[in-house]
C-alpha cells in the first residue's frame, strides 16, 4: 500500500475515579430507553458503578461485595436486573429498575477461581446461570430464579483439565439443548452438553490457561486468548467436534479477555501488556493496538452500537469507537 | 630391381615420356587409360605384383609429372573436362598416403596464387570428401607387418593434422570452407571413427591392425587444442559403440593407451570434458591410469592439483572414474590424501588463490562421496590428522572465505571419515557456494540421471503424513479460507501498529550513574538488562554528567559479560561505548586506546576496542553532527518514548508555524548542509598515535606479529578509518607519516587480511593528506609505496589485495596529475 497506515487512535473518551483496577465492564440499555447505553464497571475493591455514556460520569455505585473483587457484571435481558459475581463468594442480583439498587436475591458459589460465570437466559421467568462448582474442576448449572442445581458437569477424572477457567452457556437455533463451552486451566476448550452432562468434544488449543473465550454461534467459531502468546480460533462442526482452524501469534504473552462485536465483525483482546489489540474477525487480520493503558488491561467489552470499552489495572476506562457499525 | 624385368617401369617411362613430349589428347588419353591397369578396378587389370611395383615405386613419380602437366591448355586437349577427370582419377584411385603426400607437396610448391593451386587445393577438397583421408590412416594401421617408415609416418602425421594451417597460410583469402579447422576436425574425427570401424572389422576377420597411427593423429590434434571439434565428434559415437561390444572397447582402450605422452595430457583432458559422466569415461578410458605412468601423473596430480580449470562436471567425471574399478581405487584414496594435505598445508592457503583452494575442497567432498566407509576406516587415522591439521589452520585465517571452506569440509569430512565420533557442527552463513559444496558431498547415484529425480521424490512423499497429522491435532497456518477474498474489507483498513513491540519493564534507570550502578552492583537482571537499554540515550541526553563518570564507565562496558540472552548484547554495549566515547572523546579514547594493549583481555575485547574508536571517530568527524544527535537516540523508540515523540512533536509545530506565516522573500527553501568544524580535529591524536606504539612488542597473551593476525589485520584496517576520517584536519600530516612507515614495517606480512588493511592505509594517506604536503614530506616514502603497490598489483595471490593495490596506484596517478598543472606554468 502506497499510502502510510493510519496513526494509532486516541480513545473517544476516558472515564476516571473508579479508584481501584477495573476488573469487568458490561453495557447496559439504558432503563428509561435514554439514547445512550450505560456502562457497568466492577473494580478490584468490590463497587460496582453504573456511568452513564452521555454525562460521563457515574450515575451510582453499587456495594455489595463486601471489598472484594468484582470479576463479573451480566444484565438480564427481561428487565432491569443486573448479576454481579464478586471473590466474596457470593452473585448477587440487583433490581435496578425505577433507579432503585437492592439486591433482591444472591447465590453463593463455592469456588474461589477467577472464573467468570456466564447465563442463558431462554424464556422470560427461567434462565440459565452456569457458575464454577464446588468441585475444583466442576462446573454447576443452576436454575434461576429458583436457584435450583440442575446438574454438576464434571469431567471424567482422567481428563486432567484442571480449573475452569472461562464459561460460556449458548443454545444452537436448531437445537433447543443448551451447550456449554468451558476454557481449562490445561488450555483446552471442551463443549458441554448440558441435558447429556456429556462432554461432545474438546480441543487443545493453548499450552497455557485459557483466560477468555468468545463464541460466535451463527458461524460456529469461536476464539480463545490464554497467558501465552497465542489466540486460537476453533470452529464446532455439525457433529459438535471442535476443530482449532489456526492460531495468531501475539507480541507479548497473556490475553485477560477477549470479545467479539455482536455484529461479529470485529473482535477485541485485553493484553496483560497494557495493549488492546482489534483484530477483523473473519480474517483474524490485526486491525489496532490501542496503547492506551499503563497498566494490565483487565477486560474488554462492546455496545451493540460498536461503542468499545476497556478497563484496565491502571484505574481507567477508556471508549474507543473504532470501524462503526453499518 | 633388375632392370630387365621391369616391365611397369618402361611402361611408365614411356608414359611419361608421351605426357612430357605429346600435345595429342587422345594418345595422351590413352596412354593415362593403359596405365590406369595399375591401379587395378578397371575390366582388365594388371597383374598383382605388377600393380605393388606401381604403387610402391612409380606412383608418386608419376603424380608429380601429372602435377607438372596441369594447366588451363592442357586440360583442354580433351572436350567436356574428361582430361581433368582422367588426371584427378589418379590421385583419387591411387595409394592414398602417396597421392596425399604428393598433393600436399605440390600445394605447398606452387606459386600462390595460380591456376595450379587452385586446382590442386580444390583436388584435394574433393580427396577429403570422398573419404580418403580414412584410407590414408587405414594404411598406416595395416602396415603392422611390413617395416614400418618411421619417417614417412612423421610426415604423414604432420601434414594430416597441419593440413589447415597449411593451407590457411598458402590460400589465404581464397583458402576453401572445407579446410578450416572448425569444419576439418570434426571431419577427421569422422575419418578416425571409419578407421576406427575398419579396424574392428579386421579384428573381427582375425587380422592384425594397429591402432597407434591414429592414437597419434588423435594426439596431435589435441595438442593443437582441437580436443572439442575431434573429441565431440568421437566420444558421443564411441559412447554407443562401446556399449554392446567387448571389442570395441579394447579397440578404444588401446587408442588411448597408444598416445604417446607428450600428448597424453591433452586427449584425456579432452576425453574427460567430452564424457557425459563417469561411466562412459571408464568405458573409452579403461585402465589407462594403471598402465601409463603420464596418464596417471595426469589424471591423480595434474588436473587435481596443478590446474583447477575443470569444471565441477568435469571433476566429478574423472574422481568418478577413479572410483568405479577396484584397480584405480587405490589412486583415488591417494588422490584424497593428497588433496588433504595439499587442502590443509598452511603454506598453500596463504600463496595459492581462492579459486583453486575452493577447487581443491569441492574435489575432497567428491572424493568423500565416492569412497566407501570402510575404505575411509583403513586410513582413518592419517585423514583425520591432515583434517584436523587444515581446520586449524584454516580457521585460524583472517580471510572469511578461507574459514568458511575450512568449517564447510571439516563438517562433511569428519563425519565421513568418523561417523561414529561426535559431528563437528560449525555456524556459518548458508549461500550458493555451500549448497553447492553439500550438494557435492551427497553420494551420487549410480546411474546418471533418472535416479536423481527419484531422490528428489523421497523427501516430498515423507512430508505428506505429517502434513496430514498437522490437520488434524495441531494448530493450522490461519483460518482465511478463500471466501475472505469474496467480499471486500475495504472499511477495515488497520491502523499504524508499530508500537506493537515486545514489552519492557519499565525500571530502566533515568541516569548514567543509575545505569553505571545497574550495570555493576545489581543482581536484578531485568534492571541490568534495562540499563544497558537506556544507557546510549542517556549519555547523550547529559554529556555534562556522562563526563563526570566516562571513564569508570568505559571499563564497565569493556569488562560487561552477557550474563542474560540479551537480544543484540553486543550491538548494544557498542553503541554505548561509541556514544561514551563520543561524548568525552580525549580520556575515553585514551583509556582505550591503552587497553588495547593491555595484559589481560580477550581478542574479542581488543577487537571491540578498534570498532568503537572507528565508529566513535566516524561519529565525530560526521559534519553537522551536532544538530543531529538528539534524533540519533535509541534504537528502540519503545522503550525511549520521549527520543520517538519530540521530532513528530517538531514537525507538527514547525508544520503549523510554516502555515501561519507569510513569508515575503521565498530565497532558498532547502536547509543548506550543516557545517562546522571537524570535531575529530582536536582528538585524533588521541585515537591514532597509541594504536600504532606497540604493535611489535609481544605480550605474553597477546601477539601482534604473531598469532594474533587477525587482529593486526582489523588494527590496519582501523588505522586506515581513522587516518581517512581525520581528512582536513591538522593532525593528517604526522599521522600520514608515521601510518607509512607502519605499512612500510609489515608490507611483506604473509597473511592476506593484513595486506589488505595496509592497502586501504595507504589509499588513506592518499586521500587525506594534502597533496602538497604529501610532496613536501614523503616523497620518498610515496615513491616506495609506489613500487611495492605495483609489485603487490601484479603478483599477489589474493585478488583482493590486488585490487586495493590498483586502486591505491590511482589515488598516486590522479594525484600526479593533480600536481602537473601545478608545476606545468
Amino acid at each position: 500500500m502506497a499510502t502510510p497506515p493510519l496513526p494509532p487512535p486516541d480513545p473517544q473518551f476516558v472515564l476516571r475515579g473508579a479508584q481501584s483496577a477495573v476488573h469487568t465492564l458490561h453495557f447496559c440499555e439504558g432503563a428509561q430507553g435514554q439514547g445512550r447505553p450505560l456502562l457497568l464497571s466492577g473494580s478490584l475493591r468490590g463497587l460496582v458503578h453504573i456511568w452513564s455514556l452521555q454525562t460521563r460520569r457515574v450515575v451510582a455505585t453499587l456495594d455489595g461485595h463486601g471489598g472484594q473483587c468484582v470479576t463479573w457484571l451480566q444484565t438480564l435481558p427481561q428487565g432491569p436486573q443486573l448479576l454481579s459475581q464478586g471473590r466474596d463468594l457470593k452473585l448477587c442480583v440487583w433490581d435496578l429498575a425505577e433507579g432503585r439498587n437492592t439486591v433482591v436475591d444472591s447465590v453463593l458459589l463455592e469456588s474461589v477461581g477467577f472464573c467468570r460465570g456466564s447465563v442463558l437466559a431462554a424464556g422470560l421467568q427461567r434462565w440459565m446461570l452456569a457458575v464454577p462448582g464446588r468441585g475444583i474442576d466442576e462446573v454447576q448449572i443452576l436454575e434461576m430464579p429458583s436457584k435450583t442445581s440442575v446438574c454438576s458437569l464434571k469431567p471424567e477424572a482422567q481428563a486432567r483439565l484442571g480449573m475452569p477457567m472461562c464459561l460460556q452457556l449458548w443454545q444452537a437455533d436448531s437445537s433447543p439443548r443448551p451447550l456449554l463451552l468451558a476454557g481449562y486451566e490445561d488450555g483446552s476448550v471442551a463443549l458441554w452438553d448440558v441435558s447429556s452432562r456429556k462432554v461432545c468434544s474438546r480441543v487443545s488449543c493453548h499450552t497455557e490457561p485459557v483466560m477468555g473465550l468468545d463464541f460466535d454461534s451463527q458461524e460456529a467459531r469461536g476464539v480463545s486468548g490464554s497467558a501465552e502468546k497465542a489466540l486460537a480460533v476453533w470452529s464446532l462442526d455439525e457433529q459438535q467436534a471442535l476443530q482449532v482452524r489456526g492460531t495468531h501469534v501475539l507480541t507479548n504473552p497473556g490475553i485477560a479477555d477477549v470479545k467479539i462485536r455482536p455484529d461479529r465483525k470485529i473482535l477485541a483482546t485485553a493484553g496483560w501488556d497494557h495493549r488492546v489489540r482489534v483484530f477483523h474477525w473473519r480474517t483474524m487480520k490485526p486491525l489496532a493496538v490501542l496503547a492506551f493503558h499503563s497498566a494490565t488491561v483487565h477486560c474488554v467489552a462492546f455496545a451493540d452500537d460498536g461503542l468499545l470499552a476497556t478497563g484496565s489495572g491502571d484505574q481507567r476506562i477508556s471508549v474507543w469507537s473504532l470501524y462503526p457499525c453499518t | 630391381m633388375d632392370p630387365e624385368v621391369s616391365a611397369v617401369r618402361l611402361t611408365v617411362w614411356e608414359a611419361v615420356h608421351i605426357l612430357s613430349s605429346s600435345e595429342d589428347g587422345g594418345r595422351i588419353f590413352c596412354t593415362l587409360g593403359s596405365l590406369k591397369r595399375y591401379l587395378g578396378e578397371t575390366e582388365n587389370p594388371a597383374l598383382p605384383e605388377e600393380q605393388e611395383e606401381f604403387a610402391r615405386i612409380h606412383f608418386s613419380t608419376f603424380l608429380r609429372c601429372l602435377v607438372g602437366k596441369l594447366s588451363p591448355d592442357w586440360l583442354e586437349l580433351l572436350p567436356d573436362g574428361q582430361m581433368e577427370e582422367l588426371w584427378a582419377s589418379f590421385f583419387l584411385e591411387g595409394p592414398a598416403d602417396q597421392a596425399f603426400l604428393v598433393l600436399m607437396e605440390s600445394i605447398e610448391g606452387a606459386a600462390s596464387p595460380s591456376f595450379c593451386l587452385m586446382k590442386m587445393a580444390q583436388l584435394l577438397a574433393r580427396f577429403l570428401s570422398v573419404g580418403r583421408m580414412a584410407a590414408v590412416m587405414e594404411g598406416q594401421c595395416r602396415q603392422q607387418a611390413g617395416p614400418a617408415f618411421p619417417l614417412l609416418q612423421e610426415t604423414l602425421l604432420t601434414k594430416v593434422v597441419g593440413l589447415p594451417d597449411r593451407l590457411g597460410n598458402r590460400l589465404q583469402q581464397e583458402n576453401l570452407a572445407t579446410f578450416f579447422p572448425q569444419n576439418y576436425f570434426p571431419l577427421l574425427g569422422e575419418e578416425v571413427l571409419r578407421v576406427l570401424q575398419v579396424v574392428v572389422d579386421s579384428l573381427r576377420g582375425g587380422l592384425d591392425c594397429s591402432v597407434s597411427f591414429l592414437s597419434q593423429v588423435l594426439g596431435k590434434a589435441c595438442v593443437h587444442g582441437r580436443q572439442k571439434e575431434v573429441l565431440g565428434v568421437l566420444v558421443p559415437r564411441l559412447t554407443v559403440l562401446t556399449q554392446g561390444s567387448c571389442l570395441w572397447q579394447r579397440v578404444c582402450w588401446c587408442l588411448v593407451e597408444r598416445v604417446p605422452d607428450w600428448a597424453m595430457e591433452a586427449v584425456l583432458k579432452g576425453f574427460v570434458e567430452a564424457a557425459p559422466g563417469p561411466e562412459v569415461l571408464s568405458r573409452l578410458l579403461g585402465n589407462v591410469v594403471t598402465k601409463s605412468k603420464k596418464a596417471q601423473f595426469v589424471m591423480t596430480r595434474k588436473l587435481l592439483f596443478l590446474q583447477y580449470s575443470c569444471t565441477m562436471p568435469m571433476l566429478q567425471s574423472l574422481l568418478g572414474y577413479l572410483a568405479m574399478d577396484s584397480q584405480r581405487r587405490s589412486l583415488l584414496m591417494q588422490a584424497l590424501k593428497e588433496l588433504l594435505e595439499t587442502w590443509g598445508s598452511s603454506s598453500a592457503i596463504r600463496h595459492v588463490p581462492l579459486v583453486q583452494q575452493r577447487y581443491v575442497s569441492k574435489a575432497i567432498l567428491i572424493c568423500l562421496a565416492h569412497l566407501g566407509e570402510a575404505e575411509l576406516r583403513d586410513s582413518r587415522d592419517e585423514l583425520l590428522a591432515s583434517l584436523m591439521e587444515g581446520v586449524k589452520s584454516r580457521l585460524d585465517s583472517s580471510l572469511p572465505p578461507v574459514r568458511r571452506l575450512g568449517m564447510i569440509v571439516a563438517e562433511v569430512a569428519s563425519t565421513r571419515i568418523h561417523p561414529e565420533g561426535p559431528p563437528l557442527k560449525f555456524q556459518y552463513e548458508e549461500d550458493e557456494l555451500t549448497r553447492e559444496m553439500l550438494a557435492l558431498a551427497m553420494p551420487r547415484p549410480a546411474a546418471d540421471g533418472p535416479s536423481e529425480a527419484g531422490l528428489s521424490f523421497a523427501p516430498v512423499s515423507g512430508e505428506t503424513p505429517d502434513r496430514e497429522t498437522v490437520d488434524r491435532s495441531g494448530p493450522q497456518a490461519g483460518p482465511e479460507g478463500s471466501d475472505s477474498e469474496l467480499d471486500s474489507d475495504d472499511e477495515f483498513v488497520p491502523y499504524d501498529m508499530s508500537v506493537d513491540r515486545e514489552q519492557r519493564s519499565s525500571k530502566a534507570p533515568s541516569y548514567v550513574r543509575g545505569c553505571l550502578e545497574a550495570l555493576t552492583g545489581s543482581e536484578d537482571w531485568e534492571r541490568w538488562e534495562a540499563a544497558l537499554w537506556a544507557l546510549e540515550g542517556l549519555i547523550f541526553r547529559s554529556p555534562a554528567a556522562t563526563q563526570e563518570v566516562s571513564m569508570e564507565l568505559a571499563k564497565v562496558l569493556l569488562h560487561l559479560e552477557e550474563k542474560t540472552a540479551v537480544v543484540g548484547f553486543e550491538g548494544l554495549r557498542q553503541r554505548a561505548l561509541v556514544a561514551l566515547t563520543v561524548t568525552d572523546p580525549a580520556r575515553v579514547a585514551e583509556y582505550l586506546t591503552a587497553q588495547f594493549y593491555a595484559l589481560n583481555y580477550s581478542l574479542r575485547q581488543r577487537m571491540d576496542i578498534l570498532d568503537v574508536l572507528t565508529l566513535a571517530a566516524q561519529e565525530l568527524s560526521r559534519p553537522g553532527r551536532l544538530g543531529k544527535a538528539p534524533q540519533r537516540g535509541s534504537p528502540d523508540p519503545g522503550s525511549q518514548p520521549g527520543g520517538a515523540v519530540v521530532p513528530a512533536w517538531r514537525a507538527v509545530v514547525e508544520e503549523r508555524v510554516r502555515r501561519k506565516t507569510r513569508r515575503f522573500s521565498k530565497g532558498s527553501a532547502g536547509r543548506a548542509p550543516a557545517v562546522g568544524p571537524n570535531e575529530f580535529n582536536s582528538v585524533a591524536g588521541y585515537f591514532f598515535f597509541p594504536l600504532l606504539q606497540h604493535f611489535d612488542r609481544p605480550l605474553v597473551t597477546f601477539d601482534l606479529l604473531g598469532d594474533d593476525q587477525l587482529v593486526l589485520g582489523r588494527l590496519a584496517h582501523t588505522l586506515g578509518a581513522l587516518m581517512y576520517l581525520a581528512v582536513n584536519t591538522t593532525v593528517a600530516v604526522p599521522m600520514g607519516k608515521a601510518l607509512l612507515e607502519f605499512v612500510w614495517a609489515l608490507r611483506f606480512h604473509g597473511d592476506a587480511y593484513v595486506r589488505q588493511g595496509l592497502l586501504s592505509a595507504v589509499s588513506a594517506v592518499l586521500l587525506s593528506v594534502p597533496a602538497e604536503r604529501l610532496l613536501a614530506d614523503m616523497l620518498d616514502e610515496l615513491l616506495e609505496a609506489r613500487s611495492w603497490l605495483g609489485d603487490v598489483a601484479e603478483k599477489d595471490p589474493d585478488k583482493d589485495c590486488r585490487l586495493l593495490a590498483v586502486k591505491a596506484l590511482l589515488l598516486l596517478e590522479k594525484l600526479r596529475d593533480k600536481l602537473l598543472p601545478l608545476s606545468s606554468p
